[in-house]
């Protein structure tokens, strides 16, 4: 129990002390925050209805996906976890906490947007709070395991940048954030639904601020959690030490199963 | 069996199709210094992988204390130390934080005096990546340490050490060793062999080529002891006078050198051949044929002679 105490407490002055991870957990966040805040809102006055769960995610997907992977690739790559394993520290812990501690990390960015956009720019505010925060954190965990996912499975930084913003890019442009999904054209709504994002922002949108919604949202938030628990577990049964161990369990290639949620629900519940 | 602190049989790892160890056996007894010498790739760091539990035999049996690395990972962590050659840190984790991290799962109390010892306590606030290689390598040295384990595995130990810290680390070898600690030390430095470990073992492209005490390899090669002389009024440059069990006579400068089997009777017919000759002694030096020369002779003949 020490041992887990003392890690998360490491991994979390991390996440304030690396400037890149201080960067992509509050300044990328925050600053898009407020850029959004004063340019959108001003173009698109529509846009302070959806702006503080489209902002969240962002801040979520910003810090587990783009931005823990490279650390934890960087770290395996140093030989970190070699020392990790003759010291004893469970595989486990060396993915789950810096998931645990970049989840908080952007739950108190998103706890910041939440807060202060109704104040600053006028954005709604959550009608139902519990499901907000439940929502929040449903999301903050799946982006997290999809982040440990990509940092198990990458070789290297460079194909790191290239899964996550694989998830990121997309996200951005299909995920319901900046442009609702309700005003994409049908024929791209299937891909909307690969995202989690997308299902985020449906389940935020229904569940948060009793809209309406184009997704099923129990099938939604069971493929966010089913996806989420998957790239968990598969995160942990791919982990390796270090990339010259042979003798590693299961191939790569096996991730991708963590998206089989995401197919199913763009062919069922779409 | 109860002064053996590990042992291994017929240790064999390949990589692809490179052969790293090859059918490797020795034991290390407790409160013993063993050195493990060879050139770059002769599978020093392989062996130590496997006895860490960080790589998986091909085939073997490896035994330390009792417990077989590969099957019980978790019974192992108590009773090895490991200083890796690249000390593997996060960056951004201080000398003070990784103390703390590493007894934390240890379940050990930190261990903060160790850094004094070893002379990181100043910089015990600094991140891992701002410390110099002297004192990331002392660090690693004080964690390895930390968990008071009965072996301890060294690799490369005083890489990039200076004088005073070298001396200090040595002292703490002897003090870990007269405790009763095995210490097993991967190192290319034959001069820190030859005075720190017990005994040694020589790789040499996956097999041991020899196994002994410094002393016992250096007697059992080729080598020559050299007597180098110097005298008031360099009669024996002039001379040329031939003594017993001398295989080879050169001047360089002020001296006369001589390599001699024996060097018993060599110095004492110096001795007295200038005592017959009126001339005065200035200096002589016996040197005998280091670990390094026989490291040498065996990598060069390839491990037959």
């Amino acid at each position: 129990m020490n041992g887990f105490v003392q890690h998360f407490s490491y991994e979390f002055k991390t996440g304030l002390r690396n400037p890149s991870l201080l960067l992509i957990n509050y300044l990328f966040p925050l600053g898009f925050y407020a850029m959004m805040g004063l340019i959108m809102t001003a173009i698109n006055p529509l846009f302070t209805a959806s702006m503080v769960p489209a902002l969240v995610i962002f801040a979520i997907v910003a810090s587990t996906v783009l931005g823990m992977p490279s650390p934890l690739v960087d770290a395996r790559e140093a030989g970190v976890f070699r020392s990790y394993k003759i010291n004893g520290v469970p595989a486990i812990s060396i993915l789950a906490i810096p998931g645990l501690t970049t989840g908080f990390h952007a739950l108190i960015s998103a706890g910041i947007i939440a807060l202060t956009a109704p104040i600053f720019f006028d954005g709604d505010a959550p009608v139902h709070l519990g499901p907000f925060v439940g929502i929040t954190v449903l999301t903050a965990f799946t982006c997290a395991s999809l982040g440990m996912l990509i940092s198990v499975v990458s070789d290297n930084s460079r194909a790191t940048i290239l899964w996550s913003q694989l998830i990121f890019l997309p996200s951005m442009l299909l995920g319901g954030m900046m442009v609702p999904l309700d005003t994409l054209p049908e024929s791209v709504r299937p891909f909307s639904a690969l995202l989690p994002a997308s299902h985020a922002m449906e389940l935020f949108t229904g569940w948060a601020y009793g809209r309406e919604t184009i997704f099923n949202l129990p099938a939604s938030a069971l493929v966010l959690a089913s996806s989420g628990v998957l790239a968990f577990l598969l995160a942990i049964y791919l982990f390796n030490w270090d990339t010259r161990n042979q003798a590693r369990r299961g191939h790569p290639i096996m991730a991708v199963m963590a998206l089989l949620p995401y197919a199913i629900g763009a062919l069922l519940i779409v | 069996m109860d002064h053996i602190a590990l042992a291994v049989k017929d240790l064999r790892k390949t990589y692809g199709d490179v052969i790293a160890v090859d059918g490797v056996d020795f034991a290390v007894n407790r409160g013993e210094i063993f050195g493990l010498l060879g050139p770059n790739g002769a599978g020093k760091t392989t062996i130590l992988e496997c006895l860490e539990g960080i790589r998986q035999p091909d085939d073997g049996t490896l035994d330390v204390l009792g417990v077989d690395p590969a099957r019980e990972p978790r019974k192992l962590r108590s009773l090895i130390g490991v200083q890796l050659q690249s000390s593997g840190l996060p960056a951004t984790m201080t000398a003070r934080e990784a103390m703390r991290f590493f007894c934390a799962y240890h379940g050990v109390r930190p261990r903060y005096d160790l850094l004094e010892r070893l002379g990181v306590a100043e910089k015990q606030h600094a991140q891992y990546e701002k410390l110099s290689t002297g004192q990331q390598r002392r660090l690693a040295l004080a964690l390895a340490v930390a968990h008071e384990p009965p072996i301890v595995f060294l690799d490369e130990p005083t890489a990039g050490l200076d004088v005073a810290s070298r001396a200090e680390l040595h002292e703490l070898m002897q003090e870990l060793r007269e405790a009763g600690t095995a210490l097993i030390m991967a190192t290319h430095d034959m001069a820190e062999a030859e005075k720190m470990t017990d005994r040694v073992a020589i790789l040499l492209r996956g097999r041991i080529v020899t196994t002994g005490s410094p002393t016992e390899l250096t007697a059992a090669g080729e080598g020559y002891t050299k007597v180098s002389v110097r005298t008031e009024r360099f009669l024996l440059s002039r001379n040329g006078t031939r003594f017993p069990a001398v295989t080879q006579r050169l001047v360089d400068d002020d001296y006369v050198i001589y390599y001699t089997t024996d060097p018993g009777p060599t110095v004492s017919a110096i001795l007295s051949a200038l005592d017959t000759e009126g001339d005065r002694l200035i200096d002589l030096r016996v040197e005998r044929p280091s670990l390094e020369e026989r490291f040498l002779e065996l990598t060069n003949h390839g491990g037959t002679s």
